[in-house]
């Protein structure tokens, strides 16, 4: 039988803000030892008064209109109530049903086009404290560590609907959501430092039958591929459960990392009854149209918009200017290179330097596991390298080693040049005695050429760069070599 | 309405409170009279009355995005029962 796969996702970012979302300690706790990011606010001690953080709200807001969201006009926060030692309080301040935005959609790209994904909600919360579990050597007791630095840091959560159809699909509006947080600024994005967290829904269905199975969520997943995996795991687990005959029941499940599979967790006692109340001590928010609109003015030019621009402003394919918007930072890094980069065709610039990012650059990263915002080539070292291509000092193939060198040591093109002799050689004086050389050597070629042989003479000209290790300017070389022959 | 003995056994263990049988009979008490207070208001006719989450007619009270110093790592574990390498030291949770 043909399954379909139902998948929603349920995404938390933390917010780029100074200060906490109730209270002003700072979130910039990541290399701070435990509790030294604290107050009584964030310590849930009695009769404290929390504040909402204004720039955490517009941050919310500003996400919310990227996904084309509609904004409440009247918002609260709501308590959200369970046992669990991550919560000094006893409760999270969440939102449950005013929620600050609602009823959005996000574009993934699908083979022929692009298909929307609803998104539900996306709401505002605060991050909990970090617990680290330990055993006593002697007598084999469990006990926990609590860290409260964490708590309280503004927390979004975006829920999109059970739109997406498979893993790929989930991979993709992740990749998606993740580049549309970092161009408005909000969060990091970062999946492996735990500021960008991701919890799945998935369940399996007979294909055409519409009525839904036991909804099995996914949580423990680390990284884009760990979502991929443990999504790719359970559609097959779901599938064999159903083809021997057995029930999916509703659970959680955890992925675990090493094992390569996912591991139901026992529910938790009382899990599900979070008693939710309005937060009395949060008077609840009116959002004006006015401040809506201006907000409205500030989003940046998003993914889908500049990668639209892209094609057409420089003739890129959609495959190219999906790439290159990807990320923001790597956009930013091509749009300054063709600014720098001087004269010549537009369309003609923006390919070559849209095939050095998307070519050896994304290699380099690859085999580096570095990013773009990393980088110790500037773009306008890129353009030097180029310019000395354009000019003919340096051939292509060598410019792929030079690059390489300046991507290693942020050396600049014209030094690694000088210092390795890699400059190009198109003086015919040059040359003369290596092709002289060339032609003696290989009189079957030569006599090949003369009986009509173009093959021949491709195979000298790739002597002659041999002999020059390739420094050899080709077209020089071709050049001579049919003059010489000729002249017979 | 009465409240048991077992579900105020149970409200003092969410709550994580230690009781005894005197405290169990007091609270079952005290808790039972503030449900009939609230039986009490429940018979007020609401129709037409939207509910109210807070009670004092406030909205939008908001801070600016400004850090300030947090305690001194000596004061925020000053109550804690026990400690260790700058945490509090709680039983274990089962996830
Ligand atoms: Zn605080």
């Amino acid at each position: 039988m043909e399954y379909e796969t139902v998948i929603g996702l349920e995404v938390h970012a933390q917010l780029l803000t100074k200060s906490k979302m109730f209270c002003s300690c700072s979130t910039d706790y990541a290399d701070a030892p435990p509790n030294t990011h604290v107050c009584p606010v964030c310590l849930g001690m009695p009769g404290v008064l929390p504040t909402i953080n204004r720039q955490a709200i517009e941050y919310a807001i500003m996400t919310a209109l990227a996904l084309n969201c509609t904004i409440a006009e009247h918002t609260r926060f709501d308590r959200k109530n369970y046992p669990y030692p991550d919560l000094m309080k006893g409760y999270q301040i969440s939102q449950y049903d005013n929620p600050l935005s609602h009823d959005g959609w996000l574009a993934i790209e699908v083979e022929g086009g692009e298909r929307r994904i609803g998104i539900t909600r996306v709401h505002q919360e605060e991050d909990v404290a970090k617990l680290w579990h330990r055993t006593e050597p002697a007598t084999g007791e469990t006990y926990s560590l609590v860290d409260v630095n964490r708590a309280g840091v503004p927390l979004m959560e975006i829920v999109s609907e059970p739109d997406l159809r498979s893993p790929e699909e989930a991979r993709q509006y992740l990749m998606k959501l993740r580049s549309i947080l970092q161009y408005l600024g909000v969060s990091t994005g970062n999946m492996e430092e735990g500021s960008f967290r991701c919890d799945a829904n998935i369940s399996i269905r007979p294909m055409g039958n519409g009525g839904s199975t036991a909804k099995v969520e996914v949580k423990n997943m680390n990284s884009f591929k760990a979502v991929y995996r443990a999504l790719e795991y359970e559609v097959e687990r779901q599938r064999k459960v159903l083809e021997k005959g057995g029930k999916l029941v509703q659970e959680t499940r955890g992925w675990v990392e090493e094992k390569g599979a996912t591991v139901s967790q026992r529910s938790k006692e009382y899990a599900h009854d979070y008693r939710y109340f309005p937060e009395p001590d949060l008077p609840p928010l009116t959002i004006s149209r006015e401040m809506v609109e201006e907000l409205r003015s500030r989003l940046p030019e998003l993914p889908d918009d500049r990668r639209d621009r892209f094609m057409s402003q420089y003739g890129l394919s959609r495959y190219d200017a999906n790439l290159l918007t990807a990320s923001r930072a790597q956009a930013d890094y091509f749009e300054s290179c063709l600014e720098l980069f001087p004269g010549g065709e537009g369309e003609k610039k923006a390919k070559t330097v849209a095939n050095w990012l998307l070519g050896e650059y994304a290699r380099l990263f690859n085999v580096t596991e570095t990013e773009i915002t990393e980088c110790r080539v500037e773009p306008r070292h890129l353009v030097e390298m180029l310019g000395l291509i354009g000019e003919g000092t340096l051939s292509t193939t060598m410019a792929k080693a030079v690059f390489e060198e300046m991507f290693h040591s942020g050396r600049r093109a014209p030094e690694i040049v000088q210092e390795k002799g890699l400059a190009q050689v198109s003086a015919a004086s040059e040359l003369e005695a290596v092709v002289a050389q060339v032609l003696a050597d290989n009189a079957q070629a030569v006599a090949d050429y003369r009986q009509g042989r173009e093959q021949a003479l491709k195979f000298m000209v790739g002597q002659v760069m041999r002999a020059t290790r390739g420094q050899a300017n080709p077209q020089v070389v071709n050049e001579m070599l049919v003059k010489k022959l000729e002249e017979g | 309405m009465r409240l048991s003995r077992e579900e105020v056994q149970h409200i003092a263990l969410l709550a994580r409170l230690g009781v005894d049988e005197a405290d169990l009979q007091k609270f079952s008490e005290q808790l039972s009279n503030i449900l009939e207070n609230f039986e009490i208001l429940q018979k007020v006719d609401t129709t037409g009355v939207p509910p109210t989450s807070h009670p004092v007619a406030l909205s939008n009270v908001i801070r600016d995005d400004e850090a300030a110093p947090s305690l001194l790592p000596g004061e925020v574990l000053a109550n804690a029962p026990r400690e260790e390498d700058g945490c509090f030291r709680v039983r274990a949770v089962l996830e």
